[in-house]
């Protein structure tokens, strides 16, 4: 049995102070569904991953809400949650549930609205997903924790704080084109390197936003697949956990979740990191995407800071990375981010990208990361329908 | 808003051992050492078994930030330092470190001092436990 995704939606992300969550995520399953050109009525199963709702804006039971304001009712609807990783688990098992052979059109989506809250409180919210005890209690944050790795990086591989700049200004150039990208606007390394510090030695402009968004896909059965001009199909899938607590692993400059999900991904789809043609990788900070490039094994450990500064990220590079903005520019609702990633690299599959298109691109890679990297979820998909 | 987390008494009684005198746990299937206490061996699982174990309260620097940006209930400590620390009997921590934050590096030894660590509002609890100072 193989599943392909045959619509995609997101709404912009930005600071949408006029719209709600409810408003977001039907906004976001409503271009979806218009996209596949499938009706609401023929969706058989909702899944949804969303952080903290619960705190962010005080609602819970958000699956329900979700299918309730999109007049779905009664279908099930279910929330899935690891974090800033939670709507690539909301993909998998809407995956696994048309593997299962229950169903056969699947949405999957992800929505966070994050703006209702003012920073400080953002922040405690995010740290949510750390070490309550051991991290929380003793007020590291995301950014904290992030340069506890990046700092760790730079002294075990020379790894620059040049190099991280140009992850940043790598991934605004490419969002400059993205109409639904929060932050379309370019910087340079020099704009980087002045922006204020936030918890050293990373400063605002590694940073990805605070955002307000949502996405949705739909996925498809085999059977159902045949009747769409361009599915594309999911070819590998991979998960895995790693310590909650950043200090209890042995190394804090790889994330061997990323490196188990995608093995198994790489496994199931027959593909080497070589054969990958584009990549939405998870920037939540720039040290995460050379992180992220060295785990994927598009190069050798700390060498991800060298590839870089050789270019090799950009849109027409030799591998490009995050081609659409990644999270740094188009912002980064984080149950809402998973799904986003994957819509961007079905769109770019599709060869219908307009200014952001990768050419030729047949195999498409989305890491979706929780935490400091206790989840990490690992998704490849291709044009051509798999043996 | 008020987070649950620094306003539980039984929280803050529960985790002691650990936070206010350094015990840890040890397996003596496997002799690995863990900081804090643990109920299970994650590597041995239910053949493992553990005991608490009395840390020194002596490490080393591996990582270290400044955290300029704080969360709820840490603003007005900002600037400080945050550091990941390998303990003498072999298990890593996060922790405060003390003192000028221009002085923290990778690599200088430290020590567990005991000190606020927070104050959850004006009637809320006062929360103590373990800092850290560089010990040379
Ligand atoms: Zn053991």
């Amino acid at each position: 049995m193989r599943v392909a995704v045959v619509g995609v939606g997101q709404t912009k992300f930005d600071e949408h102070w006029e719209k709600s969550l409810r408003d977001l995520s039907t906004e976001a399953g409503a271009i979806a569904l218009r996209d596949s050109g499938i009706d609401g009525k023929d969706i058989q199963s909702l899944y949804i991953g969303n952080m903290s709702a619960g705190r962010f804006i005080g609602q819970e039971h958000l699956a329900a809400l979700a299918v309730d304001q999109a007049g779905l009712i009664p279908i099930p609807a279910t929330r899935c949650e690891a974090a800033c990783a939670s709507s690539a688990l909301a993909f998998r098992e809407a995956y696994f549930s048309i593997l299962s052979g229950e169903y056969d059109i699947v949405m999957a989506a992800g929505a966070e609205k994050m703006t209702d809250l003012k920073g400080t409180d953002a922040i405690a919210t995010l740290m949510g997903a750390g070490d309550q005890e051991w991290e929380s209690a003793i007020g590291l944050t995301f950014a904290g924790l992030y340069a506890l790795i990046a700092r760790d990086h730079m002294q075990k591989y020379g790894t620059t704080r040049e190099q991280m700049a140009m992850v940043s200004v790598n991934n605004h150039r490419n969002g400059v084109l993205n109409p639904l990208a929060q932050f379309p606007a370019e910087i340079t390394v020099e704009k980087v390197l002045k922006s204020p510090l936030i918890s050293d030695p990373l400063r605002l402009l590694d940073c990805s936003p605070i955002t307000d968004g949502a996405a949705a896909v739909i996925l498809v059965s085999e059977k159902i697949a045949k009747r769409f001009e361009n599915p594309i199909w999911i070819l590998g899938s991979g998960q895995a956990s790693d310590t909650l607590a950043l200090h209890h692993r042995k190394s804090m400059t790889e994330l061997v979740a990323t490196k188990v999900a995608a093995k198994k991904a790489y496994e199931q789809a027959g593909l080497k990191p070589k054969n990958i043609d584009l990549a939405e990788v998870h920037d939540c900070f720039s040290i995460n995407e050379i992180i992220a490039i060295e785990d994927l094994g598009f190069c050798d450990k700390g060498k991800g800071g060298k590839f870089v500064e050789d270019g090799k990220i950009a849109r027409d590079g030799e591998k490009p990375i995050n081609p659409t903005g990644g999270l740094k520019s188009i912002g980064h609702p984080v149950g809402a981010t998973g799904v986003r990633q994957i819509a961007d690299v079905v769109k770019q599959l599709r060869g219908e990208y307009g200014n952001l298109q990768v050419k030729d691109a047949r195999f498409g890679l989305a890491l979706n990361i929780g935490g400091s990297g206790a989840t990490s979820v690992v998704n490849i998909f291709g044009r051509d329908k798999p043996k | 808003m008020r987070m649950p987390h620094k306003s539980s008494v039984p929280l803050f009684w529960r985790l002691k051992d650990s936070k206010y005198r350094l015990i840890g746990s040890r397996c003596t299937t496997c002799k690995e050492v863990f900081f804090p206490k643990k109920n299970l061996c994650p590597v041995c699982r239910r053949r493992g078994s553990i005991e608490d174990m009395q840390f020194n309260g002596n490490g080393r620097i591996v990582s270290y930030t400044i955290v300029r940006v704080p969360p709820e209930g840490f603003e007005k400590y900002a600037p400080y330092a945050v550091a990941v620390i390998d303990l003498e009997e072999g298990a890593r921590v996060s922790g405060q470190v003390v003192g000028n934050i221009t002085k923290v590096r990778t690599g200088k030894q430290v020590r567990t001092v005991f000190r606020k660590i927070h104050e959850d509002g004006s009637d809320g609890l006062i929360n103590y436990g373990l800092k850290w100072e560089i010990a040379e």
